[in-house]
C-alpha cells in the first residue's frame, strides 16, 4: 500500500507539469492583457510598452513560461498584476474563508443526505421516499445563483434575519456569533446542492445492495433490521458514496465560484472571478495550480478509501 | 412443524397509481407436516414455488395467508420480535453460495455474528465456537480471517452450512444447497449434510430440482407444480410407485446411469409451465398432462390419501 501511494505521488509530478503548461498557454492565448486593464486609458503607447517591458510581457511566450516555471519551483507564484501583492499571500488569505464555508457545507450536506438516502431506499415508493427524491431533485436542479438570490431576497431583505453577504459586519467586532450569522445563508444554499446530489447516489446504491442475497442471510441470522441496514448494507453501498465525496473534496479548495460571488464571500471563488475580470494572469494561474493539486490529492485519497471500504480491492 | 393452507401471492401492479390488477400465485394452498429428525424433499420445476415455500416457512417472506405451526406457535402471525428469537431454532441454507455471503465481512465475524446478536455467547466463546464449527464442516480454522471471495463455491457453501449451524437450530431449510455446485462437490456437501443431521439431530426441508440429490437425502418427498402439492410420499414409494402423471414425467426426465435400462417407455411432457399469474382452471397440470379428461379441466383435485398423498383425478395404476 505504502509503495502504491509513493508511486501515485511520483506519477502526479508529470501530471502537474502538464497542468502548468496547459494552464499557462491557455490563459495567455486569451485576448487582452493585464496592462491594458490597469493602465490609465490616456496612457501613450510608449508608456504601455514600457510597462509591458517592466513586467516581462514583451518577451516570447516560451521564455515567459520557463521564467514562471523557474520561479514556481522555488515556491514563488509571482505577483498579482492588479494589486501588486504576492500571489502566495493572496491565496493564503482567501483559502481560509473558502475552506471554512465549503467544509461546513459539505459536512452538513452529507449529514442530511446519507440518512435521508438510506431511509429513502428502505421505504422505497413511500411518501418519505417521494419527499426525499423531490428535495434531491430540487437541490440538484435549482442553480445556486438563483437559490442564493432567492434566500437573500426572502431572509435578508424582506425579513431582516441574516446579512446579505460578506463574512463579517464591516467595522464589527469580528466575533464568532457574527461570523456564524454570515455563514447561515451561503451554507444553506451550498449544502442543499451537495445533499441533493449525494441523496441520489446513496439511495440508488442502497437500493442495489438491499436486494442482495446476503441481506436475506443477515435476516435469517435473526439480526435487527437497524443492524442489517446500517452495518451490512451501508458498508457494501459505500463505494459510490466515496466516489462522490472524492469529487466533492476539490471544492474545499476551488470553492463555489458562483455562490461566493452571490454572497460576496471573501474566498478563492471570489478571487478567481476578480482575477479573471482584471486579466490578472499570475493570480489565476496560481489558483488553477492549487485546484489541480487538490483534485489529484482527492483522487488518491478516494482510491485509498476504496481499499479500506472493500477488502477485495488491493493495490500492488 | 405443521404447515396449513399456506399461500403466498405477489400482487401485480400497473399504472401510475399502482392498482393491483392480479396476483402471481407463487404458493397456493399448501399443507404438509414435518416430523422431528426427518428430511422432507421438496421438488418441482423452476418457478413452481418451492423456494418461496421454504422462505415463507421461516418468515423471510410474509405468507399471504395460512399457518406455519412450529412448537405450538404460528410463525405466520407472531410478532417480528418473537420471530427474531425463534430464528435460533430455524435456519436456512441458501442456494447461491456466491451472493449469500456479505463480501465485506471476514468469515469469523460472519459466523460469530448470530451468536453475538442473540447474546448467546461472549466474544471469546463465539471465537471458540467458530473454530469448532469450521472444523465440523471440514474447513481449517485458520480460514476465519479470510473474506468470502477468497473461497471456492464448495467452500463457500460449507461456510453457509456452518453459518446455519452456529445457533444449533432444530430445523434447517436447505434451499437448493447443491445446485450451484460442481457435481463432484455436490456429493461432498450432501454427505456433509447427512453426517451433520445425525450428529446434531436436525430436521431438514430439502428443496431441489434435481431428483438425484433429493432421492439420496430425503425420507419423504413432496412434488410441487405451479404452487400446489401434486404428490407426497416416502422416497421409495415415489421412485418405485409414482401415482401422479407429473411425478412420472419428472422421474422420466431423470437420467438413468445404466445404459441397458434406458429403453423403457417414456411419457414425454410438452409445452411450458403456464404462468402462475393465470393458472389453468381445474387441475393446474391439465394443460400438459397426457391423461387429462374433461373433469381435470373443471374440478381441482383434492390432495387425498394417508401415507401416499396425491392430487389427481386419475392416479396411475401400479
Amino acid at each position: 500500500m505504502a509503495q502504491y501511494i509513493i508511486r501515485r505521488i511520483l506519477i502526479a509530478i508529470p501530471v502537474i507539469l502538464g497542468v502548468t503548461i496547459l494552464n499557462f498557454f491557455i490563459i495567455n492565448l486569451a485576448p487582452g492583457n493585464p496592462v491594458d486593464m490597469y493602465v490609465n486609458p490616456s496612457a501613450t503607447p510608449q508608456q504601455i510598452a514600457m510597462e509591458k517591458h517592466a513586467l516581462g510581457l514583451d518577451q516570447p511566450i516560451i521564455i515567459q513560461y520557463f521564467h514562471w516555471l523557474g520561479q514556481l519551483i522555488q515556491g514563488n507564484l509571482g505577483f498579482s498584476y492588479s494589486t501588486r501583492e504576492p500571489v502566495t499571500s493572496l491565496i493564503t488569505s482567501h483559502i481560509g474563508p473558502t475552506m471554512l464555508l465549503m467544509g461546513i457545507s459539505l459536512i452538513i450536506g452529507y449529514l442530511i443526505a446519507i440518512p435521508l438516502g438510506i431511509i429513502s431506499a428502505r421505504k422505497q415508493n413511500s411518501w418519505v421516499d417521494y419527499l426525499t427524491t423531490g428535495f434531491s431533485f430540487f437541490g440538484v436542479s435549482v442553480p445556486h445563483f438563483f437559490l442564493g438570490l432567492g434566500v437573500i431576497y426572502l431572509f435578508a431583505t424582506k425579513v431582516l434575519l441574516f446579512p446579505t453577504g460578506g463574512m463579517n459586519t464591516l467595522g464589527g467586532s469580528g466575533s464568532f456569533s457574527d461570523l456564524f450569522v454570515h455563514l447561515i445563508l451561503p451554507v444553506a444554499v451550498l449544502s442543499t446542492g451537495i445533499a441533493g446530489n449525494m441523496i441520489r447516489y446513496v439511495r440508488s446504491s442502497m437500493l442495489d445492495v438491499l436486494g442482495k442475497d446476503y441481506l436475506r442471510t443477515a435476516k435469517a441470522k435473526g439480526l435487527r433490521q437497524f443492524i442489517i441496514t446500517n452495518k451490512h448494507a451501508l458498508r457494501n453501498a459505500l463505494i459510490p458514496i466515496i466516489t462522490v465525496i472524492g469529487i466533492d473534496i476539490p471544492m474545499l479548495i476551488g470553492g463555489a465560484i458562483v455562490t461566493e460571488q452571490v454572497f460576496q464571500w471573501p474566498g478563492l471563488g471570489l478571487l478567481t472571478i476578480q482575477s479573471i475580470s482584471s486579466r490578472d494572469y499570475s493570480t489565476l494561474m496560481g489558483i488553477n495550480l492549487i485546484a489541480a493539486i487538490a483534485v489529484l490529492l482527492a483522487n488518491l485519497l478516494t482510491d485509498i478509501f476504496y481499499a479500506v471500504a472493500d477488502p477485495r480491492i488491493r493495490y500492488e | 412443524m405443521e404447515v396449513k393452507n399456506l399461500k403466498k401471492y405477489y400482487p401485480i401492479k400497473k399504472g401510475i397509481i399502482s392498482k393491483t390488477v392480479g396476483y402471481v400465485k407463487a404458493v397456493d394452498d399448501v399443507s404438509f407436516s414435518i416430523y422431528p429428525g426427518e428430511t422432507v424433499g421438496l421438488v418441482g420445476e423452476s418457478g413452481c414455488g418451492k423456494s418461496t415455500t421454504g422462505r415463507s416457512l421461516v418468515r423471510l417472506e410474509d405468507p399471504t395467508s395460512g399457518q406455519v405451526i412450529f412448537e405450538g406457535k404460528d410463525l405466520a402471525s407472531i410478532s417480528k420480535k418473537e420471530m427474531r428469537e425463534l430464528r435460533t431454532d430455524l435456519q436456512i441454507i441458501f442456494q447461491d453460495p456466491y451472493s449469500s455471503l456479505n463480501p465485506r465481512k471476514r468469515i469469523g465475524d460472519l459466523l460469530a455474528e448470530p451468536l453475538l446478536a442473540h447474546k448467546l455467547a461472549s466474544k471469546a466463546e463465539a471465537a471458540e465456537k467458530v473454530n469448532h464449527i469450521l472444523e465440523t464442516v471440514g474447513l481449517s480454522k485458520h480460514y476465519k480471517n479470510r473474506y468470502p471471495h477468497e473461497f471456492s463455491g464448495g467452500q463457500r457453501q460449507r461456510i453457509g452450512i456452518a453459518r446455519a449451524l452456529m445457533l444449533h437450530p432444530k430445523l434447517i431449510i436447505c434451499d437448493e444447497p447443491v445446485s450451484a455446485l460442481d457435481v463432484s462437490i455436490q456429493a461432498q456437501v450432501l454427505n456433509l449434510l447427512k453426517d451433520l443431521q445425525k450428529e446434531f439431530n436436525l430436521t431438514y426441508i430439502f428443496i431441489a430440482h434435481g431428483l438425484g440429490a433429493v432421492k439420496y437425502i430425503s425420507d419423504r418427498i413432496t412434488v410441487m407444480y405451479l404452487g400446489k402439492i401434486m404428490e407426497m410420499a416416502k422416497t421409495k414409494e415415489i421412485f418405485e410407485h409414482p401415482m401422479h402423471p407429473y411425478t412420472e414425467i419428472l422421474l422420466n426426465a431423470y437420467p438413468v446411469p445404466n445404459p441397458h435400462m434406458r429403453d423403457r417407455e417414456q411419457i414425454v411432457v410438452e409445452g411450458d409451465v403456464p404462468s402462475p399469474a393465470h393458472p389453468p382452471k381445474g387441475c393446474v397440470f391439465h394443460t400438459r398432462c397426457p391423461f387429462a379428461k374433461d373433469i381435470c379441466r373443471e374440478k381441482v383435485p383434492e390432495l387425498n390419501g394417508t401415507d401416499h398423498l396425491i392430487a389427481c383425478h386419475f392416479p396411475l395404476s401400479q
